[in-house]
């Protein structure tokens, strides 16, 4: 008997029929809906009989267009997951006072707000800004692919499991009730020996590893494959910000992971990194994570400001206005975001000089981003603006992200600090920025190179209703936060004895309701979009009036992207091709040399979900297994020798001529 | 509309403000942090609004429909505008640069305390009212070492008298935050933070922990009383009166795991526990107990000792 318990302990761990939700209504409801939708999902795929269509063209694929689009599709799925967490965080916070408890008892809640932030951060904006990346750059460049295609699948991938361990967690155990940052001691083993933390460590790590692999990867595409003649200062800005936000991947995850291989050592081994005895210093983490933590704000942000410098310009038929001092603004803050962390915890009494250094270091990183908004703003000066969607999220954009800038600047001050730090003045103040940026801006960008992707345009209503929803709410939703923030209201409560702080919590609650019909308007978009795209269809591949190389080729390029390489003689290349009247060439094609598509990623992806599913629940030998089958796939790819393959002359010079004859029938 | 509600509602959060704890509070060092929030809007005002206003003008007038605005293709450089744009904000951040290195050097937390409040220096010869804080899973516990007591989830200070808090927790970080008293500072487990503060007017204000710490996170706010020194010496009275008294046993116990707790009170306290709770020497055969560690400052005692242990204390040189 007891040898029988003893194998069920080897196999499965820790993980027993008590860690499954049946007990908790609202979980398991919510578990049999997805469950439903994901039935739904791939009962329809095998109906239509999609599953080898989408694995030979699609999760094989190893085209950097292809891979982008599926990092936009992960962000916009993982932010239906964190908007729902949202929704339930301010409703919630909207009803818990006085006697009533709310819904959400604390550890629900508590798990509600780590996941909140850990979704969004790492699984919406980090893959929907690698995304963008991945298919723009390339393509601006004028390059066909990026450095090392495979190991852009690879990234993608991992990037996949992280993110399905992280949804595991719902149905399976628990997830980490710590906040988003899990600031030991509250994440060691003895205050949280449950899994929830170890589902944190596990998915950020393996999806870190596909973040870092695929910096290094768009890194490199930038530094070697740019088009002859692109010059550094000639590239489009939106591909320097990609440059300096993959300097900053570089050099920060390599910190995130060390300092979760540390706490991960401090929960399975027993060291004392971070625990206060034997020498550990929960501080020492706090500064790690914050060393990354910072230079992730930027990472996120930086392309983000290249997407609206890229809108900017195209909707005000105006080269960028200080396209250089745009270029130096930009490097200026990759370097100063290393130098400011420290302000995420004046409070924790690091001495006068070290605060005040801190505080002046980020208040100097408001300067180059104040010369970026006006260099924007001279941009529209004297332009010719039309309000297409994209240009419309640009102009909501500069108005509210000055106001976050602002607060940004308040709170860098230490003494203010210490007096609205923590509150909701500073989650109001975070999301006015990421919202009201990085948000803002890919939504941008989605509506600028949709068509780039798909061959036709969204759909400008519900882009607009939309784009109204989304702005709107945004500022009901936040705007109570800054006032209650004044109010000494702190954040992560999940409960309220002061029934004038009520109102407050209603008003933001609207805005979030605001927000899901913003949500619900852009899924809306996509889908009218699709029923209508015979009608948008963009046939010039040019639909703006784009300046940049990606609006040369077709709407959607050809698997090769350029059937030539372009010659780059000067900045806003493609804008200078065709004042000089560039006519495209029609033969002379010549067989061209492509990366073949992969399976390795996928299963790499999915072994490393096993791996870091058999570390979270203590199962050993599956852990071992999979790392074993881990390196066997990775070494047994390396000899994988049939990875290209040539396109013929003739293919291009089909796929190339019915381009032009498509033009011919258009014009 | 949405542009102008952008603007309008800090804007009204600023002129209205007088009614929230953080913009009206009731002790000076908090009063102080009020006044740089002020400055350092007002300061970034000259650049936001003419930014915000600009932005709204000229998407406005270079509509592509107004076909009266000047239209300039071509136009996308001015070494004289680019100097501008980067001077102005440049200009703005040296002044606030400089606002910023005297205030945090002058409302440190850690620094004690020049003046009761504008213009009144701390009187020669007034010690500060010292006041030793842990922050335990889920309350808050306050032991006045010169008074002899201790209390948890209550705490008093006469009007106008320096206070000296010395900060801890037991297992995890917190974050000790009375708005209308002073800006916060973190409670961490092995650590020693400081607060010198004075409240100025009489009065019941909310206090609690501002960062979160687990399950009973919510609950754990506790009243500050600021009194007159006839009210506080019968407030410790109380607490004398109520009998009891805060050993270690009582600690380990009080130190449990617990939420929503209720006011305590403690006649008598353990001399030493609050430097045995930083050092986790409460149970003196502890593993964890940290031995005494040499600092360059000078004599080190046992770890039962007074104002020994300094190692892992967040003190710094001034």
């Amino acid at each position: 008997m007891s040898d029988h318990l003893d194998l069920t302990k080897l196999i499965f761990g820790r993980l027993t029929l008590q860690e499954l939700p049946l007990h908790v209504p609202i979980v398991l409801g919510t578990f049999v809906v997805v469950m439903l939708g994901a039935i739904a999902l791939l009962a329809v795929i095998t109906y239509y009989r999609l599953w080898g269509y989408l694995w030979r063209e699609w999760f094989t694929s190893i085209d950097h267009k292809k891979i982008g689009i599926m990092y936009m599709i992960l962000g916009i799925v993982m932010l239906l997951r964190g908007f729902s967490d949202a929704i339930m965080m301010r409703a919630q916070q909207a009803i818990a006072f006085g006697d009533s408890a709310g819904y959400l008892p604390p550890e629900h809640y508590d798990q509600i707000f780590t996941a909140h932030g850990v979704i969004m951060i790492f699984f919406v904006a980090m893959p929907m800004v690698t995304g963008m990346m991945n298919f723009v750059m390339p393509l601006q460049i004028g390059a066909r692919d990026v450095a090392f295609p495979f190991l852009n699948n690879f990234s993608f991938w991992m990037t996949v499991a992280g993110a399905m361990l992280v949804m595991s967690s719902l149905f399976i155990g628990e997830f980490a009730r710590t906040g988003w940052l899990a600031y030991p001691p509250l994440s060691d083993i003895a205050s949280s020996p449950d899994a929830g933390v170890d589902y944190y460590i596990w998915s950020l790590q393996i999806a870190g590893v596909g973040t870092l692999l695929s910096g290094i990867n768009l890194l490199v595409t930038i530094v070697k494959m740019r088009a002859p003649g692109m010059t550094l200062m000639k590239m489009p800005i939106f591909t320097w910000t990609a440059l300096c936000t993959n300097v900053l991947i570089v050099a920060a995850f390599p910190v995130l992971t060390a300092v979760l291989a540390m706490l991960a050592l401090d929960r399975y081994v027993g060291t004392n990194f971070f625990t206060t005895e034997l020498g550990g210093n929960a501080m020492m983490y706090v500064n790690l994570i914050w060393i990354w933590g910072h230079p992730e704000v930027y990472i996120l942000v930086l392309p983000v400001f290249g997407i609206f410098s890229e809108v900017t310009s195209t909707f005000s038929r105006k080269p960028l206005f200080g396209y250089a001092s745009m270029v130096y603004a930009t490097v200026v803050i990759t370097v100063l975001s290393y130098l400011v962390w420290l302000h995420h915890f004046f409070t924790m009494g690091s001495g006068a000089s070290v605060n005040s250094f801190f505080g002046i270091t980020t208040m100097i990183i408001s300067i180059p981003t104040g010369a970026k908004i006006f260099n924007w703003l001279f941009t529209m000066y004297r332009g010719r603006v039309a309000f297409e969607v994209p240009m419309m999220w640009t102009v909501a954009f500069m108005v509210t992200f000055v106001i976050g800038g602002m607060t940004g600047v308040m709170l860098a001050v230490p003494p203010a600090d210490f007096s609205l730090h923590n509150s909701l003045f500073l989650i109001a103040h975070f999301h006015n920025v990421i919202i009201g940026g990085v948000v803002f801006g890919l939504f941008a960008g989605i509506n600028y190179w949709f068509p780039k992707a798909f061959g036709y345009k969204l759909d400008p209503f519900w882009g607009k209703c939309s784009f109204w929803f989304w702005v709107v709410g945004f500022y009901f939703a936040f705007m109570p936060l800054y006032w209650l923030g004044f109010m000494g209201v702190t954040r992560r409560l999940s409960h309220f004895d002061d029934p004038s702080l009520q109102i407050w919590f209603q008003i933001a609650a609207f805005g979030a309701f605001l927000i899901l019909l913003g949500i619900i308007s852009m899924l809306m978009q996509f889908w009218v979009s699709f029923r209508r795209r015979h009608e948008l269809r963009d046939v010039t591949g040019d639909p703006w009036g784009g300046r940049t190389l990606e609006w040369s080729t077709s709407s959607p390029p050809p698997q090769y992207n350029f059937a030539f390489t372009p010659q780059v003689h000067e900045g806003d290349a493609w804008w200078q091709m065709k004042q000089h009247r560039y006519r495209r060439p029609t033969d002379g094609f010549l067989p061209i040399h492509m990366p073949l598509n992969t399976p390795a990623g996928i299963l790499l992806g999915g072994i490393s979900f096993v791996f870091g599913f058999a570390m979270i629940w203590y199962m050993w030998p599956l852990a071992a297994l999979s790392f074993i089958a881990l390196l066997a796939v990775a070494i047994g790819h390396t000899f994988n020798y049939h990875r290209e393959y040539y396109i013929p002359a003739d293919e291009v010079h089909r796929v190339e001529a019915s381009r032009t004859e498509l033009l011919a029938n258009h014009v | 509309m949405k542009a102008l509600r952008g603007l309008l509602l800090p804007m009204a959060a600023l002129l209205t403000g007088c009614s929230t704890v953080v913009m009206s509070p009731s002790g000076d060092l908090a009063l102080q942090q009020r006044n740089l929030i002020i400055t350092s809007t007002l300061l970034m005002m000259i650049i936001i609004v003419p930014v915000i206003v600009l932005t709204l003008l000229f998407a406005w007038h270079y509509r592509a429909s107004n076909k009266k605005a000047t239209y300039d293709p071509e136009w996308s450089h001015s070494t004289m505008l680019e100097l501008l744009i980067w001077s102005a904000p440049l200009l703005i951040i040296i002044a606030l640069g400089a606002v910023t290195w005297v205030s945090t050097h002058k409302l440190d937390p850690f620094r004690p305390l020049e003046r009761l409040s504008y213009g009144r220096p701390v009187p020669a010869g007034v010690e500060p009212l010292t006041v030793e804080v842990v922050a335990l899973d889920w309350k808050w516990l306050f032991i006045y070492p010169e008074q002899g007591i201790a209390t948890v989830n209550e705490l008093a200070a006469p009007v106008d008298r320096p206070i000296r808090f010395k900060i801890t927790a037991s297992t995890v970080m917190n974050s000790f935050f009375i708005p209308a008293l002073a800006g916060q500072i973190y409670a961490m487990p092995g650590m020693e933070t400081k607060l010198q503060a004075v409240i100025n007017k009489p009065g019941e204000f909310q206090g609690f922990s501002a960062n979160y710490s687990g399950e009973g996170f919510s609950g754990m706010h506790f009243l500050f009383h600021g009194v007159s020194e006839e009210a506080f010496a019968k407030w410790v009275q109380l607490a004398k009166a109520g009998g009891g008294t805060l050993d270690r046993e009582t600690y380990v116990k009080l130190a449990e795991p617990s939420q929503n707790d209720p006011v305590r009170r403690f006649a008598g306290v353990e001399p030493g526990l609050f430097l045995a709770i930083v050092t986790h020497c409460v149970q003196p055969d502890s593993p964890s107990c940290m031995k005494p560690m040499k600092t360059p400052g000078g004599a080190n005692e046992a770890a039962k000792g007074t104002e020994g242990m300094q190692a892992m204390s967040m003190t710094h040189p001034r």
